[in-house]
């Protein structure tokens, strides 16, 4: 570890006595949590650009259906097994569909996830509670390679014959029970039976994350932090970990059942008498689809809140930091987690209300999915009202989590009306519920892990990024954002489905879909905002490698922050922390009447109060 | 670096960090079988009336391995606690009683309970064809008794059809029949009738049947009894157009979601005991270096290992009433 570049003087000293590591232990097999958060980012930030570049793919279709996309098309028509699906550059229905798919499977369970969750929460959960690493560093480990596995099986099953899962990030049976089956395909190396495989890698790496984060939370915080004295981020970790840790294992259950269907030819999701193409097929049947869709609901509805909690936390973190007061409501939100997450694992039947579950089964589901919108509304006000009367430092992270709270309270605010039965049924698989989930996600989400980015950048390299270039990328991309998103409005209400491969016809001419007809001029307005949208993320991607090697040095807060990543030095080294660590107040005392500075740090004894010392002893941190 | 509590435990928690992790696993994986037997609750609850065998599975077979693994919980227990006491040839012994348990668990399940099933053939009938088949289902006698139809004729196969892939094992049952009915020459023609073993139709099934077609009217044949019953010298035959579904199978997990349900939760289920007992033997063996550095750590990891295997263990207590009894 000597040979991290220290920029603080304090650090002189910090040396490792015993073993140096190798390149290798260092970067790739290593077990320091920074790094392997710093892995997961960059892995998650890639497939966030790849399923990116998947939809704008689909979006050339939509607006220009038939048409090759410029550059692009003819690179398509010409690679191996993906030209299959781009008969002269030109994206076939099925192409459409794969692109789709994996670009629903990539954005969920390979860039968000894996950057909100496990990236920010391996960077910052052990340097927030005063840790020297995660409880279980091999396991920590052993996490992202399992995950890297199941990334190289996603991009492998593009170039199987047949090309890459078809279903939908769904997958439903038992259209997903027969896709990618017959003499033309192999009987595992083809997409769907490849998706499974990935999926089961993937979750079981959320899993020994989960595992990893909860047992670091509940058994390394330093002397001194008590759970209320716990950063907010640290808690929205906390609660997604165990939405993760039992939600997932539903699915890997339902994703073995499929995979026995496709290889074995069991009957779990293959209902009696199945005929495709006119022909009985091979399954004994007496399965039921609809087992699938509660076994995946159960878990994709917690998922959800996997994705939008960890941004709701970094929002948290940024807003205190840049108001220079405590976040409003500190125990309301802790609550509100809770109750979240708890709720989360009782709604998922929202999702099926076509599937004519009765009266009684949809009341229980509309009562408690009207129920878990409270403490959504509970989270967002709390940190709409901490915007009151402070004078805000609109730093780049900042502008990010302020564009946050109205974009994730459009997409929430949406969710509502599709809580009811009725409601549902008209808007359901509609454009509608592409915009609901995507405001929550895009603007909300990634906008999270933007602000992150920005606010914990110092802590990761020593350097600041380019403010400048960080305001053009916002400016940019709330702008687009909003034009790629908020059409598909307007068009779900006009009825538009989800999974037209041309957006409802090529123009007024070449209608596919008469329903589309008012709306259909707005397929190319959002795939150029989309493109824009792409064009937006230059200057940060410019930044960011720029500033890793030019930005501005800092020292260990820059931001003059409370929490205790900031004592650590500017990148922290292997252990973290260069002191004794202890925490003697709560997360946010900002601007505290009588102190000599606007923050007081967790770490800061006062003498006036005696600290709290929970009755835990660290092993001293400088005997590495 | 060190990790704190990776040995002693936290005092405001009481736990060490291995023991935590352990129990945060165990619950997904009471999550990860919770939806597993979700599968089996939802595809039986919608299975129709007679689609879902009973009692097919050896009982007494099974009863033995439910005794095994709860003997293994208890010589865990007692490994630790030797462990505890600093009694390392204790641990070793205990340690090593269970291996064994779990390895004869699996002995049983892969060399006999797997292969029974796999050996085993059963055919659904059409609907509309089932009055045919009444002298094998027994039908009236169950309506009269309100019980659920019988529509499956299973039993072993001694014809299949021209170009089906049983073809082959048919011929060897089919010996095998022939061989024992030349031994015990008393069965013969039993009814008044010589056994068929071959058809003249191509398209028909031979099948040598299980006592409850055999006799589908004796209470003796209800299922599900504990003791198995052997397989009777009766044979049927049934015409390809009278199957139901696209084609008949062994019992293998695609015949039916019973025995898709079946093999995958006890699949799993036997991986986790594999599982388990690698880790043992691992404990047992080279694993034990740990004890003469720092017997606290071993300890522990033994202690965590054991919660891992009462863990399968209580998998097992779910599996065996629901497939074994129910
Ligand atoms: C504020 C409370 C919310 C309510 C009442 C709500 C309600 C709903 C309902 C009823 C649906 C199903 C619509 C249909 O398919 O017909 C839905 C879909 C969806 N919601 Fe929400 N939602 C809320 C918040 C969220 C949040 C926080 C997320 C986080 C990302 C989210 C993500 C999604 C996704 C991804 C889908 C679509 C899944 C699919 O069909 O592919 N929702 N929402
Ligand atoms: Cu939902």
């Amino acid at each position: 570890m000597a040979s991290h570049a220290h920029d603080d003087a304090h650090d002189a000293h910090h040396d490792d006595h015993h073993h140096e590591l190798s390149f290798w232990e260092k970067y790739i097999f290593s077990t320091d949590h920074k790094t392997i958060g710093i892995q997961y980012a960059i892995t998650g930030l890639l497939f966030l650009l790849f399923g990116f570049c998947l939809m704008m793919v689909m979006r050339w279709q939509l607006a220009h259906p038939g048409t090759a996309m410029p550059v692009i098309g003819p690179i398509l028509g010409s690679l191996p097994v993906i030209k299959d699906h781009f008969p002269g550059g030109v994206m076939s229905p099925d192409g459409y569909n794969e692109f789709g798919a994996m670009h629903g499977t990539i954005m969920v369970f390979f860039g968000i996830v894996p950057i909100a969750f496990a990236a920010f929460g391996n960077f910052v959960v052990p340097l927030q509670i005063g840790a020297p690493d995660m409880t279980f560093p091999r396991i920590n480990m052993a996490s992202y390679w399992t995950f890297f596995i199941s990334c190289v099986i996603m991009l492998a099953s593009f170039l199987v014959p047949g090309g890459a899962a078809k279903s939908g990030w769904t997958s439903y049976p038992p259209l997903a029970g027969i896709a990618d089956l017959g003499p033309a395909y192999h009987w595992f190396f083809n997409g769907q039976s490849l998706w499974l495989t990935g999926m089961i890698f993937n979750i079981t790496a959320s899993l020994l994350g989960a595992v990893n984060f909860i047992a670091t939370i509940i058994q390394l915080r330093a002397p001194g932090m008590t759970w209320m004295r716990l950063p907010f981020f640290v808690w929205a970790q906390f609660i997604t970990a165990f939405l993760l840790l039992l939600a997932f294992p539903p699915l890997e259950a339902a994703g073995i059942f499929q995979f026995m269907d496709r290889v074995f030819g069991t009957s779990f999701f293959m209902p009696t008498g199945l005929v495709v193409q006119q022909q009985l097929t091979d399954w004994s049947g007496g399965g039921s689809p609809l087992l699938w869709q509660h076994l995946f609901w159960f878990l994709a509805h917690p998922e959800v809140y996997v994705l939008i909690l960890p941004g709701i936390g970094i929002i948290a973190e940024v807003v205190a930091n840049n108001t220079r007061k405590p976040i409003y409501g500190y125990k309301a939100m802790v609550g509100a987690i809770f109750v979240l997450g708890f709720l989360s694992f009782i709604v998922w039947a929202h999702h099926m209300y076509m599937t004519g579950m009765g009266a009684k089964v949809a009341t229980f589901f509309q009562i408690t999915t009207v129920v878990i919108s409270i403490p959504s509304v509970i989270l967002i006000t709390a940190l709409l009202l901490s915007l009151w009367g402070a004078s805000i430092r609109f730093t780049v992270p900042m502008l990010f989590a302020t564009a946050f709270m109205p974009m994730f309270g459009i997409g929430g605010l949406t969710g509502i009306p599709l809580a009811f039965n009725t409601v549902d049924l008209y808007l359901h698989d509609t454009y509608y519920i592409i915009a609901h989930f995507h405001y929550i996600v895009a603007p909300g989400t990634i906008f999270a892990i933007f602000a992150g980015v920005y606010h914990w950048f110092p802590k990761a390299t020593g350097r600041m990024m380019n403010e400048f270039l960080g305001r053009v990328h916002f400016w940019l991309s709330l702008i687009f954002i909003n034009g790629l998103f908020f059409p598909m409005f307007l068009q779900g209400m006009a009825g538009v489905h989800r999974r037209w491969a041309d957006g409802g016809g090529a123009d007024l001419d070449h209608l596919t879909y008469e329903l589309a007809r008012p709306v259909l001029h707005w397929n190319p307005f959002m795939s150029y905002a989309a493109f824009l949208l792409g064009a937006a993320q230059i200057p940060f991607i410019f930044n960011f490698f720029w500033s890793i090697w030019n930005g501005r040095k800092v020292g260990r807060n820059p931001w003059e922050a409370t929490t205790l990543e900031w004592d650590a030095p500017s990148p922290p080294p292997h252990g973290n922390f260069d002191k004794e660590i202890a925490v003697y107040r709560g997360p946010y005392e900002y601007s505290v009447p009588g102190a000599e500075t606007d923050f007081t740090p967790q770490s800061e004894p006062t003498g006036s109060k005696t600290p709290v010392v929970a009755p835990v002893v660290h092993a001293p941190l400088s005997a590495h | 670096m060190q990790i704190p509590h990776e040995v002693t435990a936290r005092p405001d928690t009481g736990l060490y960090n291995a023991k935590l992790g352990i129990w945060l696993f165990l619950a997904s994986e009471v999550m990860l079988f919770g939806g597993l037997f979700s599968g089996y609750i939802f595809l039986r609850l919608g299975a129709e009336p007679g689609y879902w065998p009973h009692g097919l599975l050896n009982v007494p077979v099974g009863t033995f391995n439910t005794a095994v693994l709860i003997l293994s919980s208890v010589t865990v227990v007692l490994a630790w606690a030797s462990l505890k006491m600093r009694q390392f040839s204790r641990y070793k012994l205990y340690m090593g009683i269970t291996i064994l348990c779990g390895i004869l668990f699996l002995v049983v399940k892969l060399a006999y309970e797997y292969p029974q099933k796999f050996t085993h053939f059963g055919v659904f009938i059409k609907k509309d064809a089932l009055g045919k088949y009444e002298q094998y289902l027994g039908n009236q006698h169950l309506a009269a008794l309100k019980l659920d139809p019988r529509v499956e004729i299973s039993g072993h196969l001694l014809d299949a059809p021209k170009g089906s892939h049983y073809e082959k094992v048919a011929q060897e049952n089919a010996e095998h029949f022939r061989h024992l009915l030349h031994e015990g020459g008393a069965e013969h023609g039993e009814h008044g009738e010589a056994p068929i073993v071959t058809t003249d139709d191509p398209n028909d099934y031979v099948i040598q049947l299980d006592p409850a077609n055999a006799n589908p009217t004796d209470p003796a044949n209800e299922r599900p009894s504990f003791w198995a019953k052997p397989q009777t010298m009766k044979t049927a035959v049934v015409q390809a157009a009278d199957i139901d579904g696209p084609h008949p199978s062994m019992y293998i997990p695609r015949h039916s979601p019973y025995f898709a349900v079946y093999f995958t939760i006890t699949g799993l289920h036997g991986l986790h005991v594999l599982g388990g007992v690698l880790i043992f033997i691992y404990f047992w063996g080279p694993g034990t270096e740990l004890y003469r550095r720092n017997p606290e750590h071993f300890t522990n990891r033994i202690e965590v290992v054991g919660l891992f295997w009462h863990f399968v263990d209580l998998v097992w207590i779910f599996v065996f009433p629901l497939f074994y009894l129910l």
